[in-house]
């Protein structure tokens, strides 16, 4: 299998797979999750639940009172490379290109020079979480198998991207198929990892904000 | 033809300082230093025509004859055109007059008379399927007369995308088994000169390289000119600073099209392919694909005809994914079945309940 072939492949036949798992875990796992259901609390609401749910989806995005100075590389690091993802994987042309194709949606990119700075800045916020997961004791413990994997599915497409764009390590033709590759393998492992957040994590900061509302924890 | 080149190329009315100039040209086309131009030059001129111009023979197989036609197109009056005459090219079907048994007779005689001094050129792929059958020239297979040939060869090149892997023959589904030329011959210095059809300036280059040098210049791992196949059209597009500002023609005849923005998204395949079109250029550096308003189809690249299709852009899926519906419809399934099991399981817990009563408490308390 030569360059092309390879890229070929992966943008063909290993793509049909990587999507096809993708779908399936994630129809899977979200039919399963909601359907799950909760018993009903039969005491009377002290807030309005709904309410509290839609407040909790925004606040917990905010870091509460004192905890940036606390544990700056955690909110901050985290912050840099949430968005950094965002913006690299939905602002950057060909990644438009791809979604137009998959689904028709398309809109405006940003310049490739600036999607080269957001990259190196998620890159370097990525290492700096992984880092602080090393160093501090409290997180080390906490940390399995499961955590060091995901980081590495993550950060692998963005450093391959980001080498294949610079023409760096190896020829852009392996160098793309390298980046697709390892944007596959991020695909088929996000519905069966904690890397599910991707879809989960409103539904469930709803829920808990409805919850507490419920109870009358202010919110 | 029978002097010192240079006097032939006076005879044709080119000047010495047109000569030098095209020497060094050709010399940092290829990334020489630049006395290589002057040693080339000399080399070139120099020879007696007659007693050093090293005999060629052009063998065409499974091809289209556009190899020859790109050749030709730059053959006359240009100065390329020249320094390929002035090899012995004493085979080549298309442009030689004789016919029949007469080149027959001609094939023979140029390699009984210059064994392992000739350079062997080939265009088009060799069919291996029915033993070669699908493709016979004098009663004889390409095959076959690959295998009879090739040992006399000095070095051999592979001009053009089929002889150098394959290419359009090859393509899915092969119906003659086509392969390349280095898929038969494993034990000759290979150059592969690969297009479709190839930039002619890239053929005397490495002609000029062999005069000159007796070797044939530094090759990639596919066995193509580095000089020539060391960077991307990308790289060197002159609608590259398009691209990186995001702005795309979208179709043929937009806005962006005519403005001449990045076909990236058109289905340019600039990015994969390693040629020297953006910089030297077509019929004597009047245009090229991408100047002229379509994207590179990538011909210089192994299987390019198998590559996902010239119009989708390099980011898009090469097939239609046809896995998705399916995948989606089993992993609903999967969910709706999971879900059952777990409401069973709850069911099944709650049915397993046993109610506490305040009385049950105060019995055991009795005991």
């Amino acid at each position: 299998m030569n360059e092309l072939q390879f890229l070929t492949w992966v943008r063909g036949t290993g793509l049909n797979i990587a999507v096809g798992l993708f779908l399936l875990g994630v129809l899977w796992r979200l039919i399963e999750i909601y359907s799950l259901g909760r018993k009903k609390d039969l005491s009377a609401p002290r807030h309005v639940a709904g309410a509290s749910g839609w407040n909790t989806v925004f606040r917990r995005s905010i870091p509460p009172e004192g905890m940036v100075k606390r544990s700056p590389v955690s909110y901050l690091g985290g912050y840099a490379f949430h968005i950094g993802l965002a913006i690299v994987v939905f602002l950057f042309a060909p990644h438009i290109k791809l979604i137009q194709s998959l689904t028709g949606l398309s809109w405006p990119a940003l310049p490739s020079q600036f999607i080269d700075l957001v990259a190196v800045v998620t890159l370097a916020a990525m290492v700096v979480v992984l880092a602080d997961r090393i160093n501090k004791p409290v997180k080390r413990f906490l940390s399995t198998f499961e955590d060091w994997f995901t980081w590495t599915v993550t950060f692998l497409p963005v450093l391959t991207g980001w080498l294949a764009v610079r023409h760096l390590l190896f020829p852009y033709t392996t160098m793309l198929a390298l980046h697709i590759l390892s944007v596959e393998i991020l695909l088929v492992v996000l519905p069966f990892t904690k890397l599910f957040h991707a879809f989960t994590v409103f539904g469930s900061r709803w829920f808990n904000g409805a919850v507490n509302g419920h109870k009358g924890v202010a919110v | 033809m029978q002097g010192p080149l240079i006097d032939t190329l006076a005879l044709h009315g080119v000047s010495r300082r047109t000569f030098l100039k095209y020497c060094s040209t050709l010399a940092s086309l290829m990334a020489l230093p630049p006395a290589a131009g002057v040693a080339m030059a000399e080399a070139m001129a120099a020879a007696p025509a007659a007693a050093k111009r090293p005999s060629v023979i052009w063998l065409p197989f499974q091809e289209c004859t556009g190899c020859t036609e790109s050749i030709t197109r730059s053959h006359s009056p240009s100065i390329e055109g020249m320094i390929f005459d002035m090899v012995s090219l004493d085979y080549q079907e298309t442009l030689m007059a004789a016919a029949g048994h007469q080149a027959e007779e001609v094939l023979r005689k140029t390699v009984e008379a210059n064994k392992g001094q000739f350079l062997l050129i080939i265009d088009g792929s060799v069919a291996t399927g029915l033993d070669g059958a699908y493709s016979c020239i004098a009663g004889r297979s390409n095959l076959a007369l690959l295998k009879e040939i090739a040992p006399h060869a000095a070095a051999i090149v592979a001009m053009g995308s089929c002889a150098a892997y394959g290419g359009l023959p090859k393509a899915k589904p092969n119906p003659t088994g086509a392969v390349s030329v280095s898929d038969i011959v494993k034990d000759k210095p290979i150059v592969n000169i690969p297009g479709c059809p190839p930039i002619p300036v890239v053929m005397t280059g490495v002609l000029a390289h062999f005069l000159t040098f007796g070797s044939l210049p530094d090759l990639d791992k596919l066995g193509r000119p580095k000089a020539f196949y060391g960077e991307t059209i990308h790289d060197r597009c002159y609608r590259r600073p398009f691209y990186d500002q995001g702005k795309f023609a979208k179709t043929f005849d937009d806005e962006g099209a005519r403005n001449g923005w990045c076909l990236f998204e058109l289905g340019c395949k600039g990015p994969v392919t390693y040629n020297a079109c953006a910089t030297v250029k077509w019929n004597g550096g009047t245009s090229w694909p991408v100047e002229s308003g379509h994207g590179c189809l990538g011909c210089s690249e192994p299987n390019f005809w198998d590559a996902g299709g010239f119009y989708k852009a390099l980011s898009m899926p090469a097939n239609p994914l046809r896995m998705a519906a399916g995948a989606a419809v089993a992993g609903a399934a999967a969910g709706v079945a999971v879900s059952f099991a777990n409401r069973a399981k709850k069911k099944d817990a709650k049915a397993a309940h046993e109610t506490t009563t305040l009385a049950d408490l105060e019995k055991s308390e009795e005991r």
